[in-house]
């Protein structure tokens, strides 16, 4: 079944393939191909040749010669000529697309220099490869000593030599798809830093309007849209919450004033492009902020400088969230102490924040270098991304807040793993795009083209486009939040938010069984809990305390203890009422009765199940 | 459940009783009632092959009463419905001794239930408690005390409390009815929901709508009460789209209710209804049932929502249920119903425990051993333990529990408390190994090794 599925769709992207390739006829003036030909014709029978030597794998041996007759009478239909080739050839073949074969590497690969040198801009172009593939061809090309076309050309040639090289190696096969290497395609392509991050901190301590007046100081938000809000805001009578609206825009959010979903939004400085996460500070949406933090790659902490506002959040979710970033993997959290106008930009009460949070800091686990504490107000913009005006807090003379942000170093990127996305958001993207998801890529490389795995519903689906910071690309790298436009999948039945989507090669498990290494916050029993997992949120229990472990060394201190008292680490095993992906060394957080109790690192898993990688047949 | 005729022999454990099924919840006790090896003897349908004198074969069914020596029960809680398996116990005319036979126990039907006969493997069991004078005899197996416990509260006839539950977050809502025994999870409703998104408002907004549609549907339809009627839903369209486009896309698809709306109408005792959610769900919620209810003007509807209880939970996942229980305003309406005094007691459990000065503690073969050591007695001691034990296959596992129940209770004075196990704080309870005890004073814990190796030389 799958493999008759994915060569229809293969005819299908002959026809993108074509109108891609119109405005390029130059491309192939020297190509000593068959003269006869038009370039549409020879590039489509370029491709087509290709796609022909996979779907019918190694086992049949065609001649150049053969398949392109076969195209050429099918009209460079791939279904069609398959069939006839297998007809001719070896009738009992039924799994295509084996072992791909590549086809005369050399002439193929000048061309595609060439269409690379034009066409670089010639975008939206399917295809996918997983790294390590890619990198295997890499090498390969780089072996072959094709530097000087390599070198001049840009990673469009690239990634279609090596990729041919690449071919032979795939198990499933890449369809109408660009091919790029997108490992290489992002380093030559010099982007700003990038950097996600999460916005957390106690409820109504001014996040969304501090995001809101960042926004607005940095002209990403345009003074009419700030009118308006302002006038929306003052005719329900809360005229402070204008700023926070930029942020939430949910009917339900304006009217209650309080964020209840992660709201996304970008900005970008000199040097860096943001994206900002802004958390839901009430503790009943700290599911929410969960799933926000797992996509950051760093933290604002945003404190009320206000009299027992910062108390009483230390008591609640500013130590929540802190705790939380942390064992979500966040190192690095830049501290602002919001509404220093209310405090009379007293440096007394800065002085005594930083203080108490520097020392629950480090208890949480965070370097002190790693955490920087910046005055400001959000409200008037103080020191967001303008610095304080003079006179008003001459004591201090750090950096604003969007300095701060900027120092942030980029992230390691885990480009050569395999792919992995949590769906963070399922929507209709348009109807162009009825069926969208949005999410960070924790790892590896997507292109538009690419056959990816759903787990846990272990269909597969393919990528028809791809957004980032809401502009479409041709390719995103691990690290990036990306929208991704799915087709050939039944949204409705097969995919959920918390689900995985990742490369067919190497699927994320299903798991309803796991054992855990966990710090915990609170007691922990054997009891029922929560775990979260990104926009996972799943009903299970705890199910052994195996043992009780020792902070620093690991080494197991009592076995089969009765209860994890607070802040002890503990190895724990984990039964799941539904089976959700997951993979070892994911982050997990455990809670219970609206508190987190622990967060963890999963250690083993038992699936229940691994779906055939070749989706269904 | 109506106790026809009962005739039992305290002392021994042996005897008969006769019992009339009347509502589902009933099955439940039955189900924690029968127990492997006794006799069932009910009504059966039962297919008879017969073999003419020239060889040709036909096939009847025939109504007749059997009895059974019960192998296992299978209880399904959805329907409510309970299937004892056994052998056949006494021979008659259509079938032979020993035949296999599943019984359905039916509502409204007699059955009588036989314990404590011989091969029934009663036994009384002297009991020694931390002061070896006094020595107790008990009945185990047969009609002993968890069994003779049960019998009693399954009889018992004052109407008990029950109450509707929705318990939801976003996209996600658990519909269930609490009776006194039972949590009974009758739908899990899932609508995916996008979320926040910039330009995405509308899209969510016609999702939610489309979630609380599902949701009072599905709810109506278990609670047997009419649909909202499509006529009164036409004013405001947004319901009525949305419901248009579940039927086609939805997980749930909605089915006529089961009776006719006239039935239900004229019933003035609605169950109460408690939602619960994180954040504003449930208030979101309840304001479109209030909604939905003016609109369409339905008196069943209206009637419903001055029961309506919105409360706090934190999840939308069934095991969330039990703080919404315990929480103050919902407690103090539920004051006197068995899953609220459950799911108190185990709070306390749980309270105590964490305490961790060792007067609590949890697992079988810890709270045997406090037992042993008397510290679960008079003056505080607490034995928590689920019916699911006593509803063991192996009659030597049953027989430990009802032993340990008995010493508590007859030789130390100390309280049992038995949870059903098909309630959330069952559930809590199960997952600590089905036991656990409050103490009256710290049982040192054995050393792990020691207690390994004590359990090998009695396994062997």
């Amino acid at each position: 079944m799958s493999g008759h599925r994915r060569v229809k769709d293969i005819s299908y992207d002959e026809d993108d393939l074509d109108y891609d390739y119109d405005e390029g006829d130059e491309y192939y003036e020297d190509e000593a191909g068959d003269d006869t030909l038009s370039p549409e014709d020879q590039e489509q029978m370029r491709v087509g040749t290709i796609k022909v030597r996979e779907a019918l794998g190694p086992s049949i041996t065609a001649t150049e010669k053969e398949i392109q007759d076969a195209l050429w009478n099918y009209y460079y239909d791939v279904a069609n000529s398959v069939k006839h080739i297998r007809s001719i050839k070896l009738p009992k073949q039924t799994k295509p697309a084996e072992q791909p074969k590549p086809t005369k590497s050399e002439s193929r690969f000048d061309q595609a220099a060439k269409a690379a040198a034009n066409a670089a801009s010639a975008s939206k172009k399917p295809g996918p490869s997983p790294d390590d593939i890619v990198i295997n061809a890499q090498k390969k090309g780089t072996q072959t000593g094709k530097h000087d076309a390599k070198k001049k050309a840009s990673a469009t040639d690239m990634a279609k030599g090596e990729t041919n090289d690449g071919l032979e190696k795939l198990s499933v096969k890449e369809i109408g798809s660009k091919n790029l290497d997108v490992v290489a395609e992002f380093e030559k392509s010099g982007l700003k830093n990038a950097a996600n991050f999460v916005v957390i901190g106690h409820v109504d301590h001014g996040k969304s309007t501090l995001m809101g007046r960042l926004l607005y100081d940095l002209n990403v938000v345009d003074k009419r849209s700030i009118d308006r809000l302002q006038r929306e805001a003052d005719t329900i009578g809360k005229s402070s919450f204008a700023l926070a609206w930029v942020m939430d825009q949910t009917s339900e959010e304006r009217n209650r004033g309080v964020t209840v979903d992660i709201a996304m939004n970008h900005f970008e400085t000199s040097k860096t492009r943001f994206t900002i996460l802004d958390a839901p500070g009430h503790q009943d949406f700290v599911p929410n902020m969960i799933a926000g933090a797992s996509q950051a790659d760093f933290a604002v902490l945003v404190i009320d400088a206000g009299t027992n506002s910062f108390e009483s959040g230390l008591k609640g979710q500013t130590k929540e969230h802190a705790l939380l970033v942390r064992s979500l993997g966040v190192q690095r959290l830049v501290v602002a102490v919001n509404k220093m106008d209310a405090a009379n930009w007293l440096s007394e009460r800065f002085e005594e924040i930083k203080q108490q949070m520097s020392a629950f800091l480090t208890n949480a686990g965070f370097h002190n270098k790693n955490v920087a504490f910046i005055p400001c107000s959000g409200l008037t913009g103080d020191n967001v991304a303008r610095s304080v005006p003079q006179g008003t807090a001459p004591w201090y003379d750090g950096p604003t807040l969007v300095s701060a942000l900027e120092a942030a170093e980029p992230a390691a990127r885990a480009l050569t793993a395999p792919l992995r996305i949590t769906i963070a958001d399922i929507f209709r993207g348009g109807i162009v795009h009825p069926l969208s998801i949005s999410g960070r890529l924790e790892a590896g490389t997507l292109q538009v083209g690419d056959v990816v795995h759903a787990a846990p519903a272990g269909e597969l689906a393919r990528v028809s486009g791809l957004e980032v910071d809401d502009e479409a690309v041709d390719w995103a790298v691990a690290g990036q939040i990306a929208t991704v436009h799915l087709s050939d999948i039944d949204g409705a039945q097969h995919l959920r938010l918390g689900d995985v989507l990742c490369s067919p090669q190497h699927p994320v498990p299903t798991v309803t069984k796991f054992t855990a290494k966990i710090l915990s916050f609170e007691h922990v029993l054997p009891m029922q809990v929560s775990v979260l997992r990104g926009r996972v949120d799943a009903a299970g229990h705890v199910e052994a305390l195996v043992a009780t472990l020792d902070k620093s060394s690991g080494a197991v201190v009592k076995r089969k203890p009765k209860i994890v008292q607070p802040g002890a680490v503990a190895r724990v095993r984990i039964r799941l009422d539904k089976g959700i992906p997951l993979e070892d060394g994911a982050r997990v957080v455990l809670r219970v009765e609206g508190k987190t109790v622990a967060a963890g690192l999963v250690e083993v898993v038992d699936e229940v199940k691994k779906k055939a990688t070749g989706g269904e047949s | 459940m109506k106790l026809i005729k009962q005739d039992i022999d305290k002392r021994t454990g042996f005897g008969s009783a006769v019992l009339l099924p009347e509502e589902p919840e009933d099955m439940w006790h039955a189900y924690n009632l029968i127990s492997p090896n006794d006799l069932v003897r009910a009504s059966a349908i039962r297919r008879v092959q017969q073999e003419t004198a020239v060889g040709s074969t036909t096939s009847n069914r025939v109504h007749t009463v059997l009895t059974l020596r019960v192998t296992s029960t299978d209880f399904d809680s959805d329907a409510g419905q309970l299937h004892v398996s056994g052998r056949v116990a006494e021979e008659n005319r259509f079938v032979k001794l020993g035949a296999y036979h599943t019984l359905d126990l039916e509502l409204n039907r007699n059955f009588t239930l036989i314990k404590g006969d011989e091969s029934g493997g009663v036994g009384s069991v002297q009991l020694s408690g931390a002061d070896a004078t006094d020595r107790v005899s008990v009945v185990v197996g047969g009609w002993d005390s968890i069994a003779l416990a049960t019998l009693e509260e399954a009889t018992d006839a004052r109407r008990r409390a029950q109450i509707w539950a929705v318990v939801m977050q976003d996209g996600l809502a658990n519909i269930c009815l609490i009776t006194e025994h039972q949590t009974l999870l009758r739908q899990r409703v899932e609508v995916p929901i996008p979320r926040k998104r910039r330009g995405g408002q509308s899209e969510q907004d016609k999702a939610l709508a489309k979630f609380f549609d599902t949701v009072l549907s599905t709810l109506l339809r278990h609670m047997e009460l009419p649909p909202v009627s499509a006529a009164g839903s036409t004013a405001a369209s947004g319901g009525a789209t949305a419901k248009k486009r579940f039927n086609t896309n939805g997980i749930v698809t909605n089915h006529p209710p089961s009776t006719p709306p006239s039935a239900s109408t004229s019933d003035p005792t609605v169950l109460p209804l408690l939602l619960a959610s994180p954040g504003f769900t449930a208030s979101a919620f309840h304001t479109y049932i209030k909604e939905t209810a003016q609109r369409s003007a339905s008196k069943p509807l209206l009637a419903l929502l001055l029961r309506v209880l919105v409360a706090h939970s934190s999840t939308g996942h069934m095991h969330s249920l039990a703080e919404v229980i315990a929480s103050p305003s919902i407690a103090s309406k539920l004051a006197d119903t068995r899953y609220a005094r459950e799911s108190g007691l185990m709070d306390r459990f749980f309270k105590m425990l964490r305490l961790d000065d060792g007067r609590a503690t949890y697992g079988p073969r810890e709270v045997e051993n406090a037992v042993e050591k008397g510290a679960c007695g008079r003056g505080g001691g607490v034995l928590l333990i689920s019916n699911a034990l006593f509803r063991s296959n192996n009659v030597a596992e049953r027989r430990r529990w009802v032993t340990l129940v008995d010493k508590v209770k007859e030789m130390e004075g100390g309280e049992v408390r038995v949870l059903s196990s098909a309630h959330e704080s069952g559930k809590r309870l199960e997952s600590l190994g089905g036991v656990a005890a409050i103490l009256t004073f710290a049982v040192e814990e054995e050393d792990e090794d020691n207690v390994e190796d004590i359990a090998n030389i009695s396994d062997g």
